[in-house]
């Protein structure tokens, strides 16, 4: 029985593997991720559920993890694991915030370049090269500490900045399609050039943005972090980054209290996991069928 | 197919057609004051060995040439110069008025939409219809072509054959009933059986909507079977035209000679030379250094003699 089981289970993964053109090492990869990455939403979507407290309530502060409290306290008496989990809400809401605005004007941006050529693709090209230019953590802090600091600005000049590769990206596929005679069919059939590049190419080059988009939510949650990291963050809002500077700038490190700062590290360190294996078995399929072509 | 050409006007008058093509290498000659004409119901053949700019033509007149193409001439065509027309313009003739089968029907389709919004998809586009609405229709053409199966519908080009792809092809290119269809190279890449079912399909469906047919081909025997007048170009120039029994059976220019002696039937004799260069053609006319009749008027000057009033026209000295 066992044994039947077991065969209609590895013949069911097989055909899934077939379905989305993936080996079974990419399968169980991409899996992995996608396991990973549902765990964190599911948390972050349902904090209230299971947090044990709010985190903002205040407990005794400096307590060892012990039974009411799996991860101990922090300064000023918080509970350490809802902290943990009200956190990943503002590292997924920058990651995906950044991420979506930066792929949406990268993909633009490219197809605009790649499909129009001439004076277009020039331009654009030269403001991609502009923006290439700026070191942007950099600008980031420098915007941050003048600006009221606050994680939705910092999503959106991650976004208006990390388009990019993105956009060269894109541009390069699309200069790769418009090639195909089967742009030139939808032309000769009187398409416009509106109509040719969001319902001919766009679908297309799908398949190189999604990755593209897994990774760029994977750079922006660990950017997020670290401009947390370095006091520059919203300091009303609990991220896993905020968390970690408090700990160092409170004595956390110092102290050696390691449930204060560990955590937090893990927590980005496991949501960007499943991003990249995602993104990296997504990548790997590309690969391989540019290998068989 | 009848031969009302003699009483009507022609649809597409095609006037001293030129395309030039600026590259790195010079100026490459793709076609040289190409003139003819097309009536209504009618099917021309434009005939010539690969690369002697047939589909340069085709792609002139609707304008699909690359940005360092230079053109010049006259596509008349209910009133229009086409070859002067808008973006936009053109845009509203493409598809609804003149449409073009591309050889190679597999990678003329988009490999990632379903085949049957590709054959409806014109209807949306030109004629505003309601999704459903275009794929009943779309359904309707298809299976028209053999394809009936509701199932095909749904399916992609890569699980089609090249023949089904290439039905596929011409139903999107008839859907919304244009008055010309340029086949380009329609048979090319699919076996004799093969290219004989595309070809009735093609004289079917011309026969239901009225359409003119401009066949662009190198296979003389499909030139021979579907069309009414015939049209040979050799190095960017028609050399010869008139109606498609009398050129194949009395061929008047040397070209049209030799290129007849290829066939397998009369006895796979090869045109002795290579083609010229488009980019440094010969002077005068240009089959002149491969004729076995020249003489020192051929190398400098070209001469179109016209036979039967407009009916034959012939580009050579003999005659």
């Amino acid at each position: 029985m066992a044994g039947d089981f077991n065969r209609v289970a590895s013949c069911k993964a097989t055909e899934w593997a077939k379905i989305l053109r993936l080996d079974m090492r990419g399968l169980r990869i991409a899996l992995f991720g996608l396991l990973l990455f549902l765990t964190i939403f599911i948390l972050a979507a349902f904090s209230d559920i299971f947090a044990p407290y709010d985190p903002w309530n205040r407990f005794e502060p400096f307590l060892a993890p012990c039974r009411e409290h799996i991860l101990g306290t922090n300064d000023l008496g918080n509970d350490i694991l809802s902290e943990l989990i009200y956190g990943s809400r503002v590292s997924l809401i920058v990651g995906f915030g950044a991420a979506l605005m930066a792929t949406l004007i990268g993909t633009l941006i490219g197809l605009f370049a790649g499909y129009f050529r001439g004076l277009m693709d020039e331009t654009l090209m030269g403001i991609t090269d502009v923006f290439l230019m700026i070191p942007q953590i950099p600008l980031i802090i420098i915007l941050a500490a003048f600006l009221r600091p606050s994680f939705w600005l910092v999503a959106l000049i991650m976004g208006a900045l990390w388009w990019t590769s993105t956009a060269r990206v894109v541009r390069s596929k699309a200069m790769q399609i418009r090639e195909t005679s089967f742009i030139e069919c939808s032309r000769s059939l009187g398409f416009s050039h509106m109509h040719i590049i969001f319902s001919d190419i766009l679908p297309n080059i799908l398949h190189v943005i999604m990755p593209k988009f897994l990774l760029t939510i994977a750079s922006a949650m660990i950017s997020e972090a670290s401009i947390s990291f370095l006091g520059l963050g919203d300091p009303t809002m609990k991220s896993w980054g905020m968390m970690i500077n408090f700990a160092f700038t409170r004595g956390g490190f110092i102290n050696g209290y390691w449930w204060w700062y560990l955590p937090p590290g893990l927590c980005i360190t496991l949501s960007v996991l499943s991003l990249v294996l995602m993104g990296f078995s997504l990548e790997e399929r590309e690969e391989e069928t540019m290998r068989i072509e | 197919m009848s031969m009302r050409h003699d009483i009507n006007a022609p649809i597409l008058q095609v006037v001293g057609l030129s395309v030039r093509f600026e590259t790195p290498l010079g100026l490459v000659h793709a076609a040289d004051d190409v003139a003819f004409d097309i009536y209504e119901m009618e099917t021309l053949a434009l005939v010539g060995e690969t690369g002697c700019g047939k589909s340069v033509v085709a792609s002139a007149i609707m304008q699909l040439l690359p940005g360092n193409a230079v053109v010049e001439g006259k596509a008349l065509f209910s009133k229009m110069d086409l070859l002067k027309l808008e973006e936009k313009e053109i845009s509203r003739v493409r598809g609804n008025e003149i449409s073009i089968i591309f050889q190679n029907p597999s990678l003329s389709l988009n490999p990632i939409i379903e085949v049957g919004e590709q054959i409806a998809e014109p209807l949306q586009v030109h004629r505003k219809m309601a999704r459903r609405e275009s794929h009943q229709v779309a359904k309707g053409f298809l299976s028209r072509l053999g394809l009936g199966e509701r199932s095909l519908m749904r399916m992609y080009p890569f699980q089609f054959s090249g023949g089904m792809n290439q039905r596929v092809m011409i139903a999107t290119s008839m859907i919304l009933s244009p008055k010309i269809i340029i086949a380009d190279e329609p048979t090319k890449g699919l076996d004799r059986a093969l290219a004989r079912d595309v070809t009735s399909e093609i004289e079917k469906i011309m026969d239901l909507t009225g359409a003119s047919l401009l066949l662009i081909t190198h296979d003389i025997s499909l030139a021979a079977m579907i069309s009414d007048r015939i049209a040979v170009m050799y190095c960017g120039e028609i050399v010869e035209m008139g109606k498609c029994k009398d050129v194949l059976r009395e061929p008047l220019h040397p070209y049209t000679c030799a290129l007849l002696d290829c066939l397998p039937e009369r006895g796979f004799k090869p045109i002795a030379g290579a083609s010229p260069s488009m980019i440094d053609p010969p002077q005068g006319c240009k089959f002149h250094p491969r004729c076995p009749y020249k003489t020192q008027e051929c190398m400098q000057k070209q001469r179109i003699r016209k036979i039967d009033g407009d009916e034959r026209q012939v580009r050579c000295w003999q005659y």
